[in-house]
């Protein structure tokens, strides 16, 4: 079954071709980087305006990259929800009218759904507790299959990927905050400042992130001043402390549940400290994580086509008024 | 035009502080928020979800990612936060289109002087030492009434 999967749900556009939700044929992203860091981030019109003028072009690549034409294609699926609503139409939009004028069946993805997805990718066997933590979204549920998901715990405020970009805007390192922060930090002392670890002595398995921020802001204020000489300590410091979050939580519900495979995504997957802390303290607790490429933790459309792929497989179809949910919950 | 102002002493004050102005809100209010980074305003925002019964299990989160999140509380509140885009952008999102079914809190609402109306509550956050916060709030018409009371109220709650 070969699957053309489209994501439109944020900064990128995103299409893919993969045969059988295993075999990746092609994979393009038209990353947005450049634009949004002129303006310090994500701005949902200009990202819109670009998806439609990328949306063609980015199909018909991912199209002529897997070497096959469009009547070859068995599937469509497309990200409904949750994002930009402004940018979603313009994926959803499109994929409808391919759909509907090459009579290729459609399905609308949950783009929460496809980053989880991108372990049966991987070959994870559920059941496994999955973490996603990227710029929107942070939360911790158990998969059992693909569409059977038990929400374990969410953040309350901001998103793990969030307080990065917060905390680089606060220090002027600009945008995006986590690669900055993230290169900056190994030039730094992961413990010189104690900043607080929210949530960690709470036995429930949300997230919350805004304080850790507030906590950066105060130290930043008490330096008066000489912040400069001591950006990259704090970097590394706050670093450390939402990563051992991430990481412990994580954990936890992976011992709670009594399950022993993880698996890490979304776009703070991405963070090198993240990656390298996740190895080693699963490696202690007896627990196998997987941690995908990061290409596959950040937006792609291949993570759609994997997870339509087990939806058309059942024979499941969407309407053709399926409409774009900015709000969809897991 | 009527204004006050409140000093909280920590973000579970700030909260109380919009769950009281929560209590007091109606379909077709829109409250426009200003402060930094860190200042308290999604704590506000939390208080006021609160106070309009938004179900506990809704969290309500920071919408600077997202741009724009609801919440079903016995009517429904639309959290903006406009801090990325020009007024041109806000004004192509179509919001005041769905604006007027229920409360709308506005972060960073001077970007789109023109969109709002009017007869806004403003409220602003000023970061003094730690984690003690200066809450300003000015607004006119109904806005004079739901002040005074919260005056009272706040005194009673010890804020």
């Amino acid at each position: 079954m070969l699957i053309l999967g489209i994501d439109s749900s944020c900064d990128d556009m995103c299409a893919a071709v993969v045969r059988d939700g295993r075999e990746i044929l092609s994979n393009v992203v038209s990353s947005q980087e450049g634009i949004h860091s002129r303006y310090g981030g994500v701005v949902p019109e200009l990202a819109s305006r670009r998806h439609l003028e990328t949306v063609l072009p980015v199909v018909e690549e991912a199209l002529r990259l897997s070497g096959l034409k469009l009547e070859e294609i068995d599937g469509i699926g497309v990200t409904y929800g949750p994002g930009l609503i402004v940018s979603l139409l313009v994926g959803l939009s499109f994929a409808k009218a391919l759909s509907l004028a090459s009579s290729i069946p459609f399905v609308g993805i949950n783009h929460l759904e496809g980053h989880i997805a991108i372990a049966f990718l991987k070959g994870l066997e559920p059941p496994f507790v999955a973490l996603l933590a990227s710029g929107g979204h942070t939360l911790l549920c158990r998969v059992d299959d693909i569409g059977r998901y038990t929400l374990l715990g969410q953040t309350r405020d901001d998103a793990a990927g969030e307080a990065f970009d917060k905390v680089a805007k606060l220090l002027d390192l600009g945008y995006p905050g986590g690669p900055r922060i993230d290169a900056l930090s190994k030039e730094g002392d992961r413990e010189a400042i104690p900043f607080p670890r929210p949530h960690m002595s709470r036995k429930d398995l949300d997230f919350s992130f805004s304080g850790i921020k507030t906590a950066v802001l105060r130290y930043v204020q008490g330096l008066e001043g000489d912040v400069e000489a001591r950006k990259a300590d704090i970097v590394a410091s706050f670093q450390e402390a939402v990563v051992e979050v991430l990481v412990e939580k994580t954990i936890r519900a992976c011992k709670g549940s009594k399950l022993e495979r993880a698996f890490v995504t979304g776009g703070v997957a991405a963070n090198s400290r993240l990656r390298e802390r996740f190895l080693e303290r699963a490696k202690e607790e007896g627990i196998e994580v997987l941690l995908p490429e990061i290409p596959f933790c950040t937006d792609n459309g291949v993570m759609i086509a994997v997870a339509a792929y087990h939806h058309l497989k059942r024979g499941e179809r969407s309407p053709y008024d399926l409409t774009a949910i900015p709000n969809l919950m897991l | 035009m009527k204004r006050v102002h409140f000093l909280t002493s920590c973000p579970e004050e700030t909260r109380r502080l919009g769950e009281i102005l929560g209590r007091h809100l109606k379909k077709g209010d829109v409250v426009a928020l200003r402060g930094d980074l860190g200042a308290g305003k999604t704590c506000f925002v939390q208080g006021i979800a609160r106070g309009l019964g938004v179900p506990e299990e809704e969290y309500v989160r920071s919408p600077s990612f997202v741009i724009i999140n609801e919440y079903r509380g016995s009517i429904p509140l639309y959290h903006l936060d406009f801090y990325r885009l020009s007024e041109e952008e806000i004004k192509d999102l179509h919001i005041d289109e769905y604006l007027h079914q229920g409360v709308a809190v506005v972060e960073w609402a001077d970007r789109a002087p023109g969109l709002l109306p009017e007869e806004a509550l403003l409220v602003e956050f000023h970061i003094l030492e730690g984690d003690r916060r200066r809450i300003e709030m000015g607004g006119s018409g109904r806005w004079e009434d739901v002040l005074s009371s919260m005056e009272g109220e706040a005194l009673t709650r010890s804020i």
